[in-house]
């Protein structure tokens, strides 16, 4: 439990540390809100007065306390382009994105469980090395390429969705739900791949140990050896690697909303950086950080709570 | 007609270039309630034999001619799904390393009564768990009740084989091999092991295939001994036979490498 809530304190002070170098480097690198917002041809009076307006003439330190307090008072300040709160500017893409990562998660779960167990049963004939082929091709097309193929095969030959028809959950759940799979399913694939490959590597070490034969000697079938025995403890390795593909599907998403025109955080962060929204960029890097955060967080406690050796001792 | 009987055993295996015969012409009978030993200095083929026997040697890689015939059944050639209802249930194993033959990840308690939740499926959850903290009693756990929701590691070796043997005796075989029980442990509980062995022996009239380096301890347990060297056996016959008149020079020189203890008036 100690250990718990050490973690979670160093998550805090790792989301402050971000936010801190995400506000210093969009104070360093050049750009003018105000120019970008007015254009080059305004006179320099009114670019003076919408900085005022802005509080950009104000010194940095009062600038980053004052964003930083209104952060953790849950307010990430005024949008320089919108001229709306960023609140209520990114409240509703928030659900987008992480529901696209999670659907990712999920598939990806579901595809390379099953595909490395099968493999790991007939390791050593042919259907082992199809299924490695197979792997090895996929994991190596990135997921805004996939996502072009989903759309042409998925879209247009088949006709299961409509690329670019995107619908809002508030306004119909299943009809999202069904839309987000393809975008999920592109971002998944690469990520299954090599969730495949670490856990069929996983399964032929285990294999190998002696609680396998005790297991078979007990009259369990190999389905059980495998689904039983097996596959929680060689899952423990990929464990770490489950940490990293949240964190990759998160970042991913971006560039896959762009693909399938989903209007998520990754559409908003990118016209915001062309217009030098700066506090729509800053919330948006702060909120990714902190969910690439809290799912590392989430791991290590899985981690704690699958395998009983680890961290049982110094308690 | 004897609980186990092997005819002409020969383990081939084929996961090298040359085909290498491990195990030649193997007999052997076994009594129900009879302990025999299985002798030979490691790689001559005893453990392999067992391992037959058990059913546990995997079908690719090796072929093995000749019978065994166990309870009625010939495990050869019977079907998987025959040989797994024998597994565990009228057959079962207790392996050379504790430490590494129960699974990590489940509790001691799971392990214990995993052969009895795959072959008596009848039994409730409930009655299952008493009956698991009974066989863990029998071989003298301590607090059953509190090992039954630990983790291996948290047992030390000694303990681990005796959960071990729980989980061979849990739903009471009719042979128990166990192969080298007490190589990984240290002397004084070599000792409660095999009294633990004789004990269930004389309880359940359980047959113990008991394989060992060991020979002090093959004469303190079983009623007959067959020696094995480079796959064959070279000599069989009742423990005070083999010990008293070993026929062949091989079985001399092991018996002539127990270490003697000199003691004054010898009551063994």
């Amino acid at each position: 439990m100690i250990a718990i809530l050490k973690k979670i304190a160093s998550a805090i002070i790792t989301i402050v540390v971000v936010s801190c170098l995400v506000f210093i480097a969009f104070s360093v690198i050049p750009g003018d809100p105000a120019v970008a917002k007015l254009g080059t041809q305004a006179t320099p009076e009114k670019l003076e007065a919408l900085r005022i307006k802005m509080g950009l003439n104000e010194p940095l330190l009062k600038r980053f306390v004052l964003w930083l307090s209104g952060i953790v008072r849950g307010d990430f300040s005024t949008s320089y382009s919108y001229s709306m709160s960023v609140n209520s500017l990114i409240a509703e893409k928030i659900p987008v994105t992480l529901i696209l990562a999670l659907y990712s998660l999920i598939i990806m779960i579901v595809i390379s469980i099953p595909v490395a167990v099968f493999a790991a049963r007939h390791k050593g004939d042919v259907i082992e090395r199809t299924v490695t082929i197979i792997n090895q091709v996929i994991m190596s097309i990135p997921p805004f390429f996939g996502g072009i193929l989903i759309s042409l095969v998925f879209g247009m030959t088949l006709k299961l969705f409509t690329p670019g028809a995107y619908v809002s959950y508030s306004k119909n759940l299943g009809a999202f739900l069904a839309y987000m799979f393809f975008p999920a399913l592109a971002l998944a694939l690469p990520k299954a791949a090599m969730a495949v490959s670490l856990l069929y590597t996983s399964i032929v070490d285990e294999l190998k140990k002696d609680y396998v034969r005790t297991a078979y000697s007990r009259g369990n079938s190999t389905k059980g050896v495998f689904y039983n025995h097996i596959l929680k403890n060689a899952c423990i390795p990929v464990i770490t690697f489950l940490g990293m593909a949240i964190a990759d599907m998160i970042a991913g998403s971006i560039v896959i909303e762009q693909v399938f025109s989903i209007p998520g955080l990754g559409r908003i962060l990118l016209t915001s950086i062309q217009n030098r929204d700066y506090p729509v960029v800053e919330a948006i890097i702060v909120i990714i950080a902190a969910l690439v955060i809290l799912s590392n967080l989430l791991v290590d406690i899985m981690y704690r709570v699958i395998d009983p050796r680890v961290g049982r001792s110094n308690e | 007609m004897s609980l186990l009987q092997v005819k002409d055993l020969n383990i081939e295996f084929h996961d090298h270039i040359i085909p290498e015969t491990v195990v030649y012409d193997f007999d052997l009978e076994i009594d129900q309630g009879e302990i025999v030993g299985l002798v030979g200095e490691s790689g001559s083929g005893k453990s392999m034999s067992a391992m037959a026997i058990a059913g546990l040697l995997s079908r690719h890689d090796m072929t093995k001619r000749g019978s065994i015939i166990f309870d009625g059944t010939d495990m050869l050639n019977c079907s998987r799904d025959k040989l797994r209802s024998i597994q565990g249930d009228t057959l079962s194993v207790v392996f050379q390393e504790p430490m590494t033959s129960l699974d990590p990840l489940k509790k001691i308690g799971y392990q214990v009564g995993e052969s009895m939740m795959l072959h008596r499926p009848d039994i409730s959850p409930e009655d299952r768990k008493k009956r698991v903290i009974e066989v863990m009693s029998h071989v003298d756990l301590d607090e059953p009740e509190k090992l039954y929701d630990m983790y291996p590691h948290e047992l030390s070796g000694g303990m681990r084989q005796r959960v071990m043997i729980a989980a061979a005796m849990a739903i009471t075989p009719k042979l128990l091999i166990a192969d080298e029980p007490t190589t990984a442990l240290d002397v004084t509980i070599q000792a409660e092991v095999i009294e633990l062995l004789k004990h269930i022996n004389r309880k359940h009239n359980t047959s113990i295939l008991f394989i060992s380096h060991d020979l002090s301890l093959v004469r303190s347990l079983c009623d007959r001994v067959l020696v094995m060297q480079q796959g064959r056996i070279v000599e069989s016959g009742s423990t005070k036979q083999v010990f008293e008149h070993p026929a062949m020079e091989y079985t001399k020189k092991l018996i002539s490498s127990i270490p003697k203890v000199e003691i004054d008036d010898t009551d063994c």
